[in-house]
């Protein structure tokens, strides 16, 4: 059995080479680069742009204004059939008359290289007017505020409601209520790898061919051909080796619009690499919400009811093609989602503002749901004197519960959170914890524990996106060939930004065909070559892609089967395929080679009768069917010290215990998992996109965006429980959220258990060390 | 404003190579982009997360600090020019999955190497201090300390843990 082994990735061997091939290692002939005009202010009318100083240049070849792409390039609305009342205001590739946040462009400019082309955008002017900017939701909804759009009344971009039970009624009969005021600043996916594109157009064919640094290929295609009002096959998108993604790198991104906009106007190719500080400034963000929540309690600590009011801004526009709804919507699902309580009620709000677009970023909307509850879990447990433990056994749906669906309205099949805290229980002693801390408190060191439990939504079903009349896949295909040597190529609609996907899938299509893993190769990230698929987001490649991988395998093989069958005269379901050879299915002796079909099949096809199936060129699908999600859950456990002269938190260990089906590869899951808590731990202490009263970024380079880095991160332990689902013969879920989705909550709750000795609390993160020590009333 | 340019002679990976460069352009952007070793690679430019290091003289530099004038008459050792050094590394890089995207692990692999050459037998926290200075966003470092930490056991002079 290859699936549930831990086979390393073919792929790393030429990264690990210095072989790798990312988007900004490739050059074309005639290559031109782009570097963009960004607006200097949050909001401001666009004057007159005088452009003759940087045409004069050498080396500068053309600058375009929005007047220039008029006609080449279509505008766009972020709209979801699902939400119709989501107001999603006009959006051009280059900002005509206003820009709505700093960093939006206004003018390109394409040289003979990027040193020129920068050059030349210092050398553009423009008549800037400023505009008062709106940086804060509560801000944009006050009755007075000017309003950011000129087909709006107001900059409420959308509303909605989740209800469950009768909250109201569930808060008046509670023994005790707990509630908390929380701030989640934003901040964002930070790949090492910038954004990029070379876009190439052969204007004889009509032709656009782009590399680009992406998750969805298909996606791409789908977008370019329209905006750019060409036909769709005409449209190849190359994801290439990318640099890491996280969901940055599934939103359409004006910047790398124009790219194409300018590779058609001059026939030559553009390549556009964003720099660190465009980064920051123009890729699509998260989180920036504020969540006011409680919770009710009986006396034995059964939680009655939760109710959510969570007020978020999409930055100046919808980002597109998803909208920006899905973190608000997410947890108004999802938050409290491991709990049995009946009553429930989330309000979502939506604001626009003077910030760039919030888009989905790794974990859409679980950090803030699992921390949320999980703070409130653990406010409740104080409030009734029980353990944190022992309030959330009191409450885990377990056991008969399932298969249920959630107050949120997420279908759970079946999780496992006591079987996950059995498990952490296993490897952190609390008893011997709370000893340990008790002891060094009179040391004068405060050390604390958090837990939190969260659902993971992974592999979303296609009604989502396929009401909400946006042209994203979340079907996957899988077409397999056996090349006439008898070896395989697999081709997937799902992409690999070193997640290792490709490994899983090249697992599955070995156990289900019955060949060495060495004789597959997956081929993905080509709209060109690949079966139309949805890429990487929302954890779908095992779930979607490795479903997929295994129909098209047991087709191929049952093609194999037939053809070995009419050349060996036996019944097909007596033959089976063992490491290439086919065998007979009981005594497993040798018939013939995998091998020896394939020569037969595609050059001696005479052999074979007419009649029966004998293609060695399949394709299948699989798309979830009936559930909105596939849910996993999980279980963290974050340990840290706070210095509480300093308000520096130290986080020294941490274990995750995760459920997500059936694992295709322990080791590739394992390092993902640890990479996502690693990115939670940043959103919880580090990470923040900054902005003054002005709208003006202040985090603009890694001296001011902190990362967090090798040094303070603790060691991170991961165990998993494999509950397979049902609803695929695979049995996987996926796994990409897991890691994000608990870290914040865990981390959160740690810090407030070892501030406790100080009737402290905080609920704001990053928990920076300004914000713990006035949350100790220290400054 | 046209670019200043000067003629440097330098050796890269142990090829005499001499060159017309922009006086303002800085070396990883030489490496890469003029002598097409796409090894090295650019994160930030702001000389904080290591993606562009790079060996020159026998110590490791952020190629994105250095002009590629800075460089006239040194050594440069890039990925590609490390195969020997490398090779225990990287196989151990491989089988612990010390990488996804891969684009960090150019430089953590010539940090790792420089740390190991300065001490062969780093703990833990050692090795998670040195490599402080290479960001990765895909892995937890776990895997990357644990490779390490693996290699140097292995190494002549190093631990057995
Ligand atoms: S690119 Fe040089 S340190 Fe980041
Ligand atoms: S492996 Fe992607 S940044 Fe390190």
């Amino acid at each position: 059995m290859s699936i549930g082994a831990s086979v390393p990735r073919d792929r790393a061997k030429r990264l690990l080479l210095g072989r790798g091939n990312y988007v900004d290692d490739i050059s074309l002939p005639r290559m031109l680069h782009l570097a963009l005009v960004r607006s200097p202010y949050a909001h401001a009318h666009v004057g007159a742009i005088e452009t003759r100083e940087a045409l004069a240049l050498p080396g500068v070849i053309a600058v375009f204004t929005a007047e220039d792409l008029e006609g080449a390039v279509s505008s766009w609305r972020a709209e979801h059939k699902l939400f119709p009342a989501m107001a999603a205001p006009e959006q051009f590739a280059l900002a005509r008359d206003v820009v709505r946040w700093q960093g939006e462009a206004v003018a390109a400019v394409l040289a003979n290289s990027r040193a020129e082309a920068e050059d030349g955008a210092e050398r553009v002017s423009v008549d800037w007017d400023e505009l008062p900017a709106i940086t804060d939701a509560n801000q944009a909804l006050a009755p007075n505020a000017p309003v950011l759009h000129d087909d709006m009344s107001s900059n409420l971009a959308f509303e909605t409601q989740v209800t469950a039970g009768d909250v109201n009624a569930a808060f008046a009969d509670a023994d005790h209520v707990v509630e908390e005021h929380f701030r989640f600043h934003r901040h964002s996916g930070i790949s090492l790898e910038p954004r990029g594109i070379i876009a190439a157009f052969e204007p004889s064919e009509s032709r656009l061919t782009v590399h680009q640094s992406h998750q969805t290929p298909h996606q791409q295609q789908d977008l370019y051909a329209r905006l750019l009002g060409l036909p769709e096959h005409k449209v190849r998108v190359i994801c290439p080796d990318v640099g890491g993604a996280f969901g940055l790198k599934h939103h359409l991104m004006a910047d790398e619009l124009v790219a194409c906009a300018a590779a058609r106007l001059l026939g030559r190719p553009v390549k556009y690499i964003a720099d660190r500080l465009e980064s920051f400034l123009a890729d699509v963000h998260c989180r920036d919400h504020e969540v006011e929540a409680r919770m009710a309690f009986s006396d034995t600590g059964e939680i009655l009811g939760i109710q959510v009011d969570d007020l978020f801004n999409a930055g100046a526009y919808g980002q597109y093609p998803r909208s920006s709804i899905a973190e608000g919507n997410q947890i108004s699902r999802l938050t409290g989602a491991p709990y049995r309580h009946q009553h429930y009620r989330a309000d979502v709000r939506m604001a626009f503002l003077n910030k760039s677009i919030l888009g989905h970023i790794r974990s859409v909307g679980h950090p803030i749901a699992c921390a949320v509850a999980e703070r409130l879990v653990d406010l409740g447990a104080e409030t009734l004197g029980l353990d944190p433990i022992e309030i959330r056994r009191r409450n885990y749906l377990d056991g008969d519960d399932f298969p249920r669906t959630s107050s949120g309205g997420v279908e759970f099949e079946q999780l496992s959170f006591n079987g996950c805290l059995d498990r952490a229980l296993e490897i952190v002693d609390m008893t011997q914890f709370r000893q340990e801390q008790t002891e060094l408190r009179a040391q004068g060191i405060y050390r604390g524990i958090g837990v939190a439990t969260f659902v993971e939504l992974t592999a979303i079903g296609p009604e989502y996106y396929g009401e909400g009349g946006q042209h994203i896949s979340a079907q996957e295909t899988c077409l397999l060939r056996l090349e006439a040597s008898g070896t395989v190529r697999c081709y997937t609609g799902a992409t690999d930004q070193g997640q290792g996907i490709d490994t899983g899938i090249q697992q599955v299509v070995a156990d289900a065909l019955g060949v060495a893993l060495a004789d597959i190769e997956v081929i993905s990230g080509d709209s060109a070559l690949c079966p139309v698929g949805g890429g990487s987001w929302g954890s779908r490649g095992a779930a979607l892609g490795g479903e997929a991988a295994l129909r098209a395998a047991t087709t191929l093989k049952r093609n194999i089967l037939n053809i070995a069958a009419s050349l060996l005269q036996k019944d097909p379901s007596d033959l089976s395929i063992d490491q290439g050879v086919v065998v007979d299915g009981r005594s497993g002796a040798a018939h013939m080679a995998v091998s020896e079909i394939a020569r037969i099949g595609h050059f001696q096809p005479y052999s074979i009768p007419e009649g029966i199936n004998a293609d060695l060129t399949v394709t299948e699908r699989y798309a979830s069917r009936g559930r909105l999600f596939l849910a996993g859950n999980g279980l963290q456990i974050a340990i840290v010290d706070v210095d509480v002269d300093s308000g520096m938190v130290t986080p020294l260990r941490h274990v995750v215990v995760h459920d997500c089906g059936r694992i295709l590869n322990p080791l590739l899951v394992q390092e993902q998992v640890r990479g996502g808590v690693v990115q939670g731990i940043g959103a919880a202490l580090y990470e923040e996109l900054r902005y003054d009263e002005d709208g003006h970024l202040l985090t603009g380079s890694f001296a001011d965006y902190l990362v967090p880095m090798a040094g303070e991160m603790p060691d991170i332990e991961v165990a998993h429980i494999e509950t397979p689902t049902k609803t695929s013969e695979l049995g996987a879920k996926g796994a990409g959220e897991a890691g994000t989705a608990g870290a914040v909550g865990a981390i959160l709750n740690a810090v407030n258990d070892a501030i406790r000795p100080f009737d402290a609390t905080i609920a704001e993160t990053p928990i920076t060390p300004p914000r713990l020590l006035r949350a100790l009333g220290r400054i | 404003m046209t670019a200043r340019t000067r003629r440097i002679a330098l050796t890269v990976n142990g090829e005499a190579v001499s060159r017309e460069v922009p006086v303002r352009q800085n070396l990883v952007d030489f490496l890469r982009h003029d002598l097409g070793f796409t090894g090295s690679h650019v994160g930030c430019e702001q000389g904080a997360c290591g993606a562009c290091t790079i060996v020159l003289d026998n110590e490791t530099v952020r190629g994105c600090l250095v002009l590629a004038v800075q460089a006239d008459g040194c050594e440069i050792r890039t990925i590609e020019g490390s195969d020997d050094l490398l090779s225990d590394l990287r196989r151990s890089f491989h089988a612990l999955n010390a990488l996804q995207c891969g684009f960090c692990t150019p430089g953590m692999l010539l940090s790792a190497q420089e740390l190991l050459q300065a001490n062969p037998a780093p703990s833990r926290q050692d090795i998670r201090d040195y490599l402080s200075g290479n960001f990765c966003r895909c892995t937890g470092y776990q895997a990357i300390v644990d490779a390490v930490a693996e290699v140097a056991a292995r190494r002549p002079g190093g631990i057995t843990s």
